[in-house]
């Protein structure tokens, strides 16, 4: 009985009051459906952090025969340099973890792996490829280290790092999630706020009621609870849809597009879209309710 | 039922306060018209009564129960004990009879199988049978106030506050809405009665407490509306 009339009360508000329970539920929507996308980027970068900081290498280029930075003046590298370059990057553990030699004739045969069938590869001939040391640092960050001690030293070309390349990607992916973020934000403003106005268009509405059932002796609870129902179903309803939109997502975009395009790392699993999904709707559900009873408290007094 | 000891109430808006050290006892099973020009502090005193508003001084008693004590979370509960109609009804328009008077009942937790028994009863009791399914906009003034009077008393309160429940009536119909009254006083419910209808008040010879700017000024066991004055 009781839970019959109460349901039947939030169905009438509801009906009652649709245009403005759609306009909560879209808000809802693309306000979560941001929120996790951001969420989702940030597991995305964790993800690639993890994986590629542990690849990642510091690769000093030699001089070879087509150098022309001022180290490599003397003409391509000598064996002695070559050993004393070795020595060194030794005598920097533990920051240096590994170091693996190069030849040109090794990097020409990586090269032609890269790059099979492209024009590229008939004119370039093993000599265009400099010797290098690729170096694995234990703490990525300490690239300086290595960089201030080999840089402009005679028969070193060039260093490189291949960290900076991938902190390019990151401050861009970090940035979108970032912004992402702020504008899921400032949207669970515009939400909180809308629900807060919902309720009291609908307490409004529906004065006639409350004021017979506080008249006749109604709780706090009793008058309240359709009300807040309301809202919670509401924002039930804009979380299940911004759940959908983040699964097509993760299915369209994720599976359908980067995956096969950009071979080389892996995305955000379903786990991911799974916990996203379960933060995303306790924050939706959540938010409406305290804003609903904040608002009742305002507007629905004994 | 009803103890007034030394009441005071101030509105913060107004200069002259609505209830002026007001000491006053209504007991159980009394029918009590309070009278009074606008502005006299009727509608506080009711107010008071269901504790719409606390004093500012001195203390309120209802069925046993400090109103200036009551925490807040109880006020439902001394609703429940008081009976209250308006001169404006105040019936749900969407809902039938039977439906607004069962909403009394339904929004305080009745099982359905007490609301069906029940609500027929207080139907029949105001004179409405066979009307239970018509909505207020089909009913006349004075059944529309017999629905408010069911609703009010459909739950046997120990007290009915009536607010100028004829004041929208033509005298014949009021005189029925009256016997109403009288009839659930005689049940041994409390009826307190503000009005401006003197016609009533003679008519029924009851106690009658006359308020004047906050003060009483009379206080008849068998009283008439006016004094000669």
């Amino acid at each position: 009985m009781r839970v019959r009339f109460v349901l039947g009360e939030v169905f009438t508000g509801i009906r009652r009051n649709l245009t403005m329970t759609v306009a909560v539920v879209i808000t809802v929507a693309v306000s979560l459906a941001l929120f996790g996308a951001g969420l989702m980027v940030r597991s995305q970068v964790d993800l690639m952090k993890d994986y590629w900081y542990d690849k990642v290498q510091v690769s000093i280029y030699l001089c070879g025969n087509t150098s022309e930075v001022l180290s490599c003046a003397q003409g391509p590298v000598t064996q002695a340099q070559r050993e004393e370059i070795r020595a060194d990057l030794d005598s920097l553990k533990p920051l240096v973890a590994e170091v693996y030699y190069e030849s040109s004739a090794e990097a020409y045969q990586r090269f032609s792996e890269q790059f099979k069938g492209a024009p590229i590869l008939s004119s370039i001939t093993p000599e265009d490829l400099p010797e290098s040391f690729r170096v694995k640092l234990s703490d990525p960050t300490k690239y300086d280290v290595v960089a201030s001690a080999f840089i402009g030293r005679p028969g070193v070309d060039s260093v490189n790092d291949q960290r900076r390349v991938l902190d390019t990607l990151f401050a861009i992916l970090n940035g979108f999630q970032t912004g992402a973020l702020v504008i899921a934000a400032l949207m669970l403003l515009a939400t909180v706020l809308l629900v807060a106005n919902t309720i009291r268009v609908a307490a409004f509405s529906r004065r006639r009621e409350t004021g017979i059932m506080r008249l006749v002796g109604a709780s706090n609870f009793y008058i309240q609870l359709p009300f807040l129902l309301e809202a919670a179903l509401a924002a039930t309803m804009g979380a299940l849809v911004a759940i959908g939109l983040l699964v097509l997502l993760k299915a369209i975009l994720v599976d359908g597009v980067l995956t096969p395009s950009f071979q080389f790392t892996s995305f955000v699993g379903w786990d991911v879209v799974a916990q996203v999904s379960a933060v995303v709707f306790v924050t939706g559900v959540a938010l409406a309710s305290v804003a609903a009873l904040v608002t009742l408290r305002r507007y629905l007094r004994v | 039922m009803i103890r007034f000891t030394n009441v005071t109430k101030h509105y913060p808006t107004q200069m002259r306060p609505a209830l002026d050290d007001v000491s006053l006892e209504i007991l159980k099973g009394e029918f009590a018209f309070l009278v009074g020009a606008s502005g006299s502090g009727k509608s506080t005193f009711l107010r008071l009564v269901l504790r719409e508003d606390r004093p500012t001084k001195g203390s309120v008693h209802v069925a046993g129960k400090d109103l200036g004590r009551m925490p807040n979370w109880k006020v439902p509960h001394l609703r429940r004990q008081i009976g209250a109609v308006f001169q404006d009804f105040r019936l749900l328009p969407n809902k039938t009879v039977f439906e607004n008077v069962a909403f009394a009942l339904q929004v305080i937790g009745r099982p359905s199988s007490h609301i069906r028994t029940v609500v027929p009863e207080v139907i029949d009791l105001v004179g409405l049978a066979g009307k239970e399914h018509r909505f207020p906009d089909e009913l006349s003034g004075g059944e529309q106030q017999r629905v408010a009077v069911a609703r009010a008393f459909v739950n046997r309160p120990m007290i009915l506050i009536a607010d100028e429940p004829t004041g929208n009536l033509d005298p014949a119909t009021s005189v029925g809405i009256m016997r109403l009254l009288d009839r659930i006083n005689r049940t041994g419910t409390t009826v307190v009665m503000a009005t401006h209808d003197a016609a009533v008040v003679d008519q029924m010879r009851k106690r009658v407490i006359e308020l004047e700017h906050g003060h009483v000024v009379r206080d008849e066991t068998r009283g008439v509306y006016g004094v000669a004055r």
